[in-house]
């Protein structure tokens, strides 16, 4: 039994800070990701992770040039995006697709300018590797409070909300006729999505941030036909994801070329989209035409 | 409060006003200098069945929005159990055409259920008497049997059925519901109309449903609220779906022509230019209007 664990968990794992800090990080974010996923992609607005995942690299990459952890431009820039995109209107469609898409634009360009810079002007070439595909071990303990407290404040919004975003997520008009203040529930809710995509920009980095948003609710959402069982197999199969991740990146170290190890982010999105794979050949019936069918 | 009969408005003063659960009282409503609405009034009472009929454009779907307090009128007033201003509660509202993701994770129970709390704030505790509710108003309308099933994935009718549930859980006083019977094959159409036609009559609910098709509707409709160009013309289907009464309202003739138990309005040739439009020309209503 131990010779198994032994070749599971390589020598010092779990006498590593660096691994301390991944896990507990790392746990968070997919907690955080999993819950606000599902209601992302109920409410079809994956377009809006994305944008936020973008425009994050703007705030990382900002951060880095100050000295300062990430997660703060992380957070600050995709919540101050999730106000713009409120502000131009994402309810009608057409003009949310122009308007995301400009304001993308833009960030990505200064973003290209501060990761320029981040490489010339300061010692830190990994930068850009770093706010692009995270870099989990590489996260310092004295970011473990801010990110509890940004996740608490995600998950606290989801809570008081829970009902009225459900049902605003069917349909607007319904939540109009209950008397929801629909206009600011969906605002909440856009800023919860905002911290989770920052989070996760932390843990897995900020272009594969969505991958941890919308993967395991995605893959959920095959599985159950219940909002708040779609959350909890959203979070468990996001925890799983990331702590074999984990695992299997600090295993690597001894894997070719040697004495390098693998990326963490690209073992846990590669577990994402496996099990997401899986569950589609779990469930290839969960589709069905709604105008086919008794009357 | 229970009544077995209904009676003419003019007698029994009291029990009118105390049951009348919907009055629309002079209501124009003008949408960027266009005149949607003129001068419509009618009223309905607890367990009346009434159908909004008008072609596509004709305002159904603006009336329905002033009365549910979305759309403010720019004259007139709509009192709802006798209360003009407030919180419009004690009405059940089925939108029209809601397009429910066959992905998403609710099951029909889940939304019947959201028609009960959905506007609480917090995490629902389980709740037996909540749960009792819902498949109480499940049974009612027919829908036990795919109760646990996702929303997106039932057919047209079962989710008619599950909004139904959804906008009567709540015990309101007033239904409304905004074109129900589109989309729907011929069959779904009459069970979701004789389950409407029930629910009004055994829970004692002032039902308005808005079509562009009457016929449907005619064997169970007590009260017709007819919208042509905006004007309104309301009584009982014989009251109202007349030559004269019609083409009064629309501003030109119209012929109206019995064929077995089904009704067409067809447009005639104008007899004489009629022009349409002082204030005083507001058409026929039911008898006991001055």
């Amino acid at each position: 039994m131990s010779g198994i664990l032994g070749s599971v968990f390589a020598p010092g794992f779990f006498g590593s800070e660096p691994v301390h800090v991944a896990l507990a990080v790392g746990s968070v974010a997919a907690i955080v990701s999993g819950v606000l996923g599902v209601f992302t992609v109920m409410r079809g607005q994956s377009y809006a992770g994305h944008a936020f995942a973008d425009i994050s690299i703007t705030g990382g990459s900002g951060s880095f040039l100050l000295g300062i952890s990430p997660i703060w431009g992380f957070a600050g820039t995709s919540v101050l995006a999730a106000g713009i995109m409120d502000m131009i209107g994402i309810q009608r469609p057409r003009g949310r697709d122009l308007a995301t898409g400009i304001v993308r634009g833009a960030a990505l360009g200064l973003a290209a300018l501060f990761l320029y810079w981040d490489t010339t002007h300061t010692s830190t070439t990994g930068a850009t590797v770093t706010i692009l595909f995270g870099s989990m071990f590489a996260i310092t303990p004295s970011t473990v409070p801010v990110v509890l407290a940004l996740s608490l404040a995600a998950l606290g919004i989801v809570a008081v909300l829970y009902r009225p975003l459900l049902l605003s997520s069917v349909s607007s008009e319904l939540a109009f006729a209950r008397g929801i203040p629909v206009r600011v529930a969906g605002v909440a809710c856009l800023v919860a999505i905002a911290l989770a995509v920052s989070l996760s920009a932390l843990t897995i980095g900020a272009i594969l941030s969505t991958a941890l948003l919308i993967g395991p609710a995605a893959t959920a959402l095959r599985l159950t036909t219940r909002p708040g069982q779609a959350m909890a197999w959203a979070v468990v199969i996001g925890l799983v994801t990331t702590w074999l991740g984990i695992v299997l990146a600090y295993d690597s170290f001894s894997w070719p070329p040697a004495r390098h190890a693998w990326p963490v982010s690209f073992f846990v999105v590669t577990l994402i989209f496996l099990c997401y794979l899986a569950a589609h050949l779990v469930s290839p019936g969960q589709r069905r035409d709604p105008a086919v069918g008794r009357g | 409060m229970t009544m077995t009969q209904r009676q003419p408005e003019t007698r029994r003063q009291p029990d009118t006003i105390r049951d009348e659960v919907l009055a629309v009282d002079g209501i124009s409503v003008r949408l960027s200098g266009r005149e949607i609405l003129h001068d419509v009034r009618f009223s309905l009472r607890r367990g009346e069945f009434a159908g909004l009929i008008g072609s596509n454009g004709a305002g159904k779907t603006t009336l329905l929005r002033v009365i549910l307090g979305l759309t403010a009128p720019t004259a007139g007033e709509v009192r709802i159990g006798g209360r003009s201003r407030g919180r419009r509660g004690g009405v059940g509202y089925v939108p029209q055409k809601i397009l429910l993701d066959p992905d998403m994770p609710l099951r029909a129970r889940d939304l019947v259920g959201l028609g009960l709390h959905g506007q609480r704030y917090g995490i629902p505790l389980p709740s037996r008497s909540r749960r009792e509710r819902v498949d109480e108003m499940l049974r009612a309308v027919g829908a036990e049997e795919f109760a646990d099933a996702r929303v997106g994935n039932l057919s047209g009718g079962e989710q008619q059925r599950v909004l139904i549930a959804h906008a009567l859980i709540s015990r309101p006083q007033l239904l409304l519901l905004d074109e129900p019977l589109a989309n729907l094959d011929i069959r779904s159409e009459q069970e979701v109309v004789a389950l409407l036609a029930r629910i009004a009559k055994e829970q004692q609910v002032a039902v308005l449903l808005s079509a562009h098709e009457m016929n449907p509707l005619l064997p169970v409709m007590d009260r017709v609220v007819y919208l042509a160009a905006g004007r309104a013309a309301s009584g009982t289907p014989d009251e109202v779906v007349r030559t004269e009464v019609l083409s009064e309202l629309y501003g030109h003739h119209v012929d109206v022509i019995q064929v077995h138990d089904r009704i067409l309005v067809v447009a005639g040739r104008a007899e004489r230019p009629h022009t349409p439009a002082s204030d005083d020309a507001t058409p026929v209503a039911g008898p006991g209007r001055p």
